[in-house]
This record gives C-alpha cells, sequence and structure tokens, in this order.
C-alpha cells in the first residue's frame, strides 16, 4: 500500500536539529569561539569575505563556525546577509599609493625602492607538518616580538608606475565611463555580455578561488598564454574614505587589510606603436595571494579582444568565464539535483518505455537482448 | 523564530521589489520576452525557487492567500520550505487548495483544477532561454530572440523525429507566445503545457540565477511546437490514479516493492485528495479495499 510522503516539515524540523548537534560535535570539546576562528583561521576569514564580497571579520568568522567550516556554506551566508543591507552609496576608491604594506615582493626586479618584504609568508616554509602545534599553546601574556617587523615606508613607489613613466607598460585603465566616471555595480544591474573591465572584475573578485586558480593554471600551460610576471604583489591596510552626499568631503571609515597583484604581461606593438607590456589586475580582501593572482591572470586573458588576441582558450571566453566563477550561483544549481525530479523523470520514462514498445512491436520475432 | 524576522515584508526591501515589478511589467508588456533583472542573493541557494521567491515577494500582499507546490505537490521538501518562508517573513494566509490560492508558486507542475482570472501562477525557472542546450551563448540567444531566428529550435525537433520517430522532448516544451517569442514553460511535463494557453490566470516567470523574468498574460495564444504531421501531443497513462480513479491527470509512479511492483498517482496531491474527498476511489484506495 502506498504511503503518501506526507510529514515534509517534520523531517525538515528534525534535519536542522541534526544539523545543529552535528556541527557543535563532540561536546566534552570546548566550543569553538569565532575570536578564535577570526584570530587563528584568518585566511579561512579572508576568503569568506572577499568571495562574500562584504568585509566584516566578525560575521566571516560566524559564518564559518555556523558552516562547520565548509567555505562556500559561509561565502553563502554571507552573500545572503550582505543583499538585505541598505546601500548608502559608494566609497572613493581606495588609494593603493597610500597602502601600507606587511608584504611586498616583485618578480620582475631584484631591488627595488622600499625592497622586497617578505612578511607574514607561507613561501619558504617546508611543508612539513609540525607536530608541536597539536598541544595547545599557553596564551601569551604579551604579543610577540615586534622588533623583527619592517616599518615599510608609506608612499612607496610601485613597480608598474616605473615602467608606466617610461612608457614600457600601458597606463591603468580608467573605469568605462569616462564621462562620469561612474563604476558599474554587478549587484545592481543584470550581467550582461559583452561586460565591460569593471563589471568583469568584480565577477572575479566574488569569483571561486579554485575555479580561477585552475583557469590561470591553464593559461600558464597554453591555452591562451599570456606571459605573465608578477610585477608586484602587495598585502597591507588601506583606508576606506565615503563621501556622504550632505557633507561634500570625504570622511575616513576606518581602515581594511587587501592583497593586490599587479601582473605584467606579455608586449603588444606594431611596426608603427612602440611595443608595451600589458597588465592584468588581482585584489581581494585580507590576505588572499593564490586568488588575487588567479584573478589577475584570468583579467589579462579576458582583455583578449583589447589586444586583438583570438580567443580560443576557456580562460579568454567571457561569457564561460562570468557564467561559472560563482560558487553560490554553481553550488545552487549543482545541489538542486537533490530535489524531487520525479515529474520530468516521468516523463521520460513514458516516453522511453512507448519508444522500446514501438522497438518490440516491430520486431516479430523477440529474442532476448544480446549483450552488448 | 517568530513572525517578527526584523526584514521588510516578504523579506525583499522596498525598492527591490519597485525594480522587480518594473521588470514584471515589462514583461508583461512584452509577452514571452526574457526581462534581465537585477536578482537578489536569497536565503535559500540558487536553482531551489530564488527567481520564484523574488516574484512572489514583490506581487505577494497582505490581503493574498499562497499555495507552494513542487512536482504537483504541497508536502514536498523545497515546497514546505518555501511556504514556511512566506509564511514567516510576510504572515500570509498559505493554503494547499487551488481554488482557495490568489498567488501560486509552482516548480514542475501546473494544478489539475483549472486557474481563474483572479489568480497569480509564479513559475520556478532554473534555465530560462529555451534555445540554451542548441546555443549555450547569451549574446547568440539574444540574438536569434531578436531575428525571430527559430530555425534551430525546428531542426532539433525534426532530428528528434528523424531518429525516435517521436519529439523526444517530454518536459521543458518549447511554446510559443502571442506567436512571437519562443519560450520555456519552466520543465513542467508538456502534459501541462495545453493548460498555459488562454489560460484566466496571469502568468509570472522567475529565474534568480540567471537573473531573468518573463510572463504570459491572461488569454494569451501559447502554442506548444510541433509539425503539421507530427502534432504536439501529450502524456498518457495505461493506468487510472490508484488513489482517486482520475484517468485525465499527469501520474507519479510509486515503487512499491523490490519485485517490479508499481502504482500510479495523481502527481497533484490536492486535486487527487479532493477527488477523494467527492466520493471517487481508485484501485487502490483504502475504500477499494474494503
Amino acid at each position: 500500500m502506498y504511503v503518501a510522503v506526507k510529514g515534509g516539515e517534520k523531517a525538515i524540523d528534525s534535519a536542522h536539529r541534526l544539523l545543529a548537534e552535528d556541527r557543535r560535535g563532540d561536546r566534552r570539546v570546548p566550543e569553538l569561539g569565532t575570536d578564535q576562528i577570526d584570530a587563528q583561521l584568518g585566511r579561512a576569514v579572508d576568503r569568506v569575505m572577499t568571495e562574500g564580497a562584504l568585509h566584516d571579520r566578525k560575521l566571516a568568522a560566524l559564518a564559518i563556525k555556523q558552516a562547520a567550516g565548509d567555505l562556500i556554506e559561509a561565502i553563502f551566508l554571507i552573500r545572503a546577509y550582505r543583499t538585505t543591507l541598505p546601500r548608502f552609496g559608494y566609497s572613493e576608491p581606495l588609494n593603493m599609493r597610500a597602502l601600507r604594506a606587511r608584504r611586498r615582493i616583485s618578480a620582475t626586479f631584484k631591488d627595488l625602492p622600499g625592497g622586497q618584504v617578505l612578511g607574514p609568508t607561507f613561501d619558504y616554509t617546508h611543508r612539513l607538518l609540525d607536530f608541536a602545534l597539536e598541544d595547545e599553546q599557553p596564551a601569551a601574556e604579551e604579543p610577540t616580538d615586534a622588533s623583527n617587523v619592517v616599518e615599510l615606508p608609506v608612499d612607496m613607489p610601485r613597480v608598474l608606475e616605473q615602467l608606466a613613466r617610461d612608457g614600457l607598460i600601458e597606463e591603468a585603465t580608467p573605469p568605462t565611463n569616462e564621462d562620469t566616471r561612474e563604476v558599474g555595480d554587478i549587484t545592481r544591474t543584470p550581467r550582461e555580455f559583452p561586460a565591460d573591465r569593471d563589471e568583469r572584475l568584480q565577477s572575479l573578485v566574488r569569483g571561486d578561488e579554485g575555479f580561477l586558480l585552475a583557469l590561470g593554471y591553464s593559461t600558464q600551460r597554453g591555452y591562451g598564454r599570456t606571459h605573465p610576471f608578477a610585477g608586484e604583489i602587495r598585502v597591507g591596510e588601506v583606508t576606506v574614505e565615503f563621501e556622504p552626499e550632505e557633507l561634500g568631503f570625504a570622511i575616513e571609515l576606518g581602515d581594511i587589510t587587501v592583497t593586490e597583484c599587479e601582473m605584467i604581461n606579455q608586449f603588444k606593438g606594431s611596426a608603427e606603436h612602440k611595443p608595451k607590456f600589458t597588465r592584468g589586475y588581482g585584489l581581494g580582501f585580507g590576505h588572499v595571494e593564490r586568488k588575487a593572482m588567479s584573478m589577475a591572470l584570468v583579467d589579462r586573458s579576458l582583455r583578449a579582444d583589447e589586444f586583438g588576441e583570438a580567443r580560443d582558450a576557456p580562460a579568454q571566453d567571457e561569457e564561460f568565464v562570468l557564467s561559472h566563477a560563482d560558487n553560490i550561483e554553481a553550488t545552487g544549481f549543482v545541489e538542486h539535483l537533490k530535489l524531487p525530479h520525479y515529474v520530468d523523470f516521468q516523463s521520460e520514462l513514458e516516453l522511453v518505455r512507448k519508444m522500446r514498445a514501438e522497438i518490440e512491436a516491430r520486431q516479430p520475432d523477440p529474442k532476448p537482448e544480446a549483450a552488448e | 523564530m517568530s513572525t517578527d524576522t526584523g526584514y521588510n515584508f516578504a523579506y525583499l526591501d522596498e525598492q527591490t521589489k519597485r525594480m522587480i515589478r518594473r521588470a514584471i511589467l515589462k514583461a508583461i508588456a512584452v509577452p514571452g520576452y526574457q526581462v534581465p533583472f537585477a536578482s537578489r542573493e536569497m536565503p535559500m541557494p540558487y536553482g531551489w525557487g530564488t527567481g520564484g521567491v523574488q516574484v512572489t515577494a514583490s506581487v505577494i500582499t497582505r490581503d493574498d492567500t499562497l499555495k507552494v507546490i513542487d512536482q504537483g505537490s504541497d508536502d514536498t521538501t523545497n515546497a514546505v520550505s518555501i511556504r514556511k518562508f512566506f509564511a514567516k517573513t510576510a504572515g500570509v494566509a498559505t493554503t494547499d487548495r487551488t481554488t482557495e490560492a490568489s498567488v501560486i508558486q509552482t516548480r514542475h507542475r501546473i494544478p489539475e483544477t483549472p486557474l481563474k482570472a483572479s489568480q497569480i501562477i509564479v513559475y520556478q525557472v532554473p534555465i530560462p532561454e529555451p534555445l540554451r542546450f542548441l546555443e549555450p551563448r547569451e549574446t547568440e540567444t539574444r540574438r536569434m530572440h531578436a531575428l525571430e531566428d527559430y530555425g534551430l529550435m525546428h531542426v532539433k525537433l525534426y532530428e528528434d523525429i528523424a531518429r525516435h520517430g517521436h519529439i523526444a522532448t517530454t518536459y521543458a516544451y518549447p511554446v510559443r507566445v502571442n506567436d512571437r517569442y519562443v519560450s520555456d514553460p519552466s520543465p513542467t511535463p508538456k502534459f501541462d503545457n495545453p493548460k498555459m494557453d488562454n489560460c484566466p490566470a496571469l502568468q509570472l516567470f522567475g529565474a534568480g540565477r540567471e537573473k531573468r523574468i518573463y510572463a504570459i498574460p491572461p488569454y494569451t495564444k501559447v502554442q506548444s511546437l510541433d509539425f503539421d504531421d507530427h502534432p504536439f501531443e501529450v502524456q498518457t497513462w495505461e493506468q487510472d490514479c490508484a488513489l482517486c480513479g482520475a484517468d485525465d491527470t499527469f501520474l507519479d509512479e510509486v515503487i512499491t516493492d523490490d519485485r517490479g511492483g508499481r502504482m500510479f498517482v495523481c502527481s497533484d496531491s490536492d486535486y487527487c485528495r479532493e477527488r477523494r474527498d467527492g466520493g471517487h476511489v481508485g484501485a487502490q484506495s483504502p475504500e477499494a479495499a474494503e
């Protein structure tokens, strides 16, 4: 006897209770504080802020806790919260020249004004598990010794600006709409193709780190090669300013940490035009070097049309890249396959049975189906 | 959580609703045309009805009565989830009776009970572009719609017939709206396509992830694509509904054991219940077993 599929409501409530229990895990282990996530899982917080498109360390830490460490789920929580926030206006462009860098490297010059500063990086660590970390360290009274922290000069000359002064690299392109200096907003206007670079960059900042990493990597392996050099990568604090309409001048809202990657790419020129290097740009909240570099590679690849390059690699295909970079869109649609589809499936089943019956009817001497 | 959620009525802020209502008005003015809109992130995943939810949130008022179905049923988990969302954020009355609802949000079905002029049906749409699987590029498909260049679709249907003897599309079967735009009826089974034609209710389609809204105004011509010698036809079943005996509804197949046992029941659970309440019985209904 058929038992009607009832009780969806009860099932959902029970699932939520189980999830909460599962998230908390073994209750003999102390509960994780969001301050601990913020302080000790900072790179996870940075990724959630960048792809969640909201700079708020506390909320990102909360989202990571609530999502049981599933970062895409955490990004989703942040996005769904972000979209409910009122829009007061747009900040002034960040003054990246005034970035107070903790880390600054260039792969194109051995030394340069301001110097190469490694800062906190995994780069030259040996990837050996540090078993000492298994034991909890007692909380320190004092912050760690700051004597080996280099205070980098503000207004450090930037690598690409030096090249631009000599005309060796293209100028940084201003926002597309030169009259109004207005920048697009992909959260307020629907995506249209072809997209402008400001909208593309916005999509890339939110884009999934893994997806952009793979696309950027593919360009290095010949699928739309762009000859990249890491011109300058910086991590540091920058001030966000906002000009309220009624005030008429900008006020400081606070400082945020950002990672910026300026890529120097393949030069372009012709018999008449002197060759110049080209640019790819990457930026993200917090310390997100892998993301910023991947973004810069993909940004440059997506500029193929500007430089008259053939668009035949996936990373150069604007519709392909921008339509699939958003992990919240992607995870939703992939995971929606879990929803019931029995009406569609029934329709297919009915057709397949009908077509099979027709073929059987045409074969008067039914033999068992031959092994394939 | 209580009804006082700290969010605006029906979750979306009024500016967002205004933006969506403008898109809806444009969609109604150009039947079947996909209007881009600045779809918001919703607190449920993309692909789980965010487009339908945004449309419903923009048209619903405090006096409305909402019905939400998924696969024809009010009891499927996602339908329950969306109904709860609106009960919580809008505090509107909900129902599982098609006749009592003023707004019906649906995924994959149109109710069997004919819709009325006072009703709005909101479809959740995953891929609004009927040409998408023939041409993946939005720039191309928009051009094809603009030029009314639907040859590719007819070729596809023709190739189906040449290869299988049938048009092998059983759901999301393309329709032509008001003799102009080819549109996707969302993945409803083609069984439901005739219900869209000259329908007294307003039909709204929301695709959140793909950021498109389209509409079929009341009493608009909706034609399923076909050929003179291969006219459009809907699915039929050899069985009647095992619970209510209906012989003209879309049936779900339910596997009852591991020896090939199965039964067929109405996919529209409200319609089936109403028939049973009216005294109809099927071969396997409890009344028949007595």
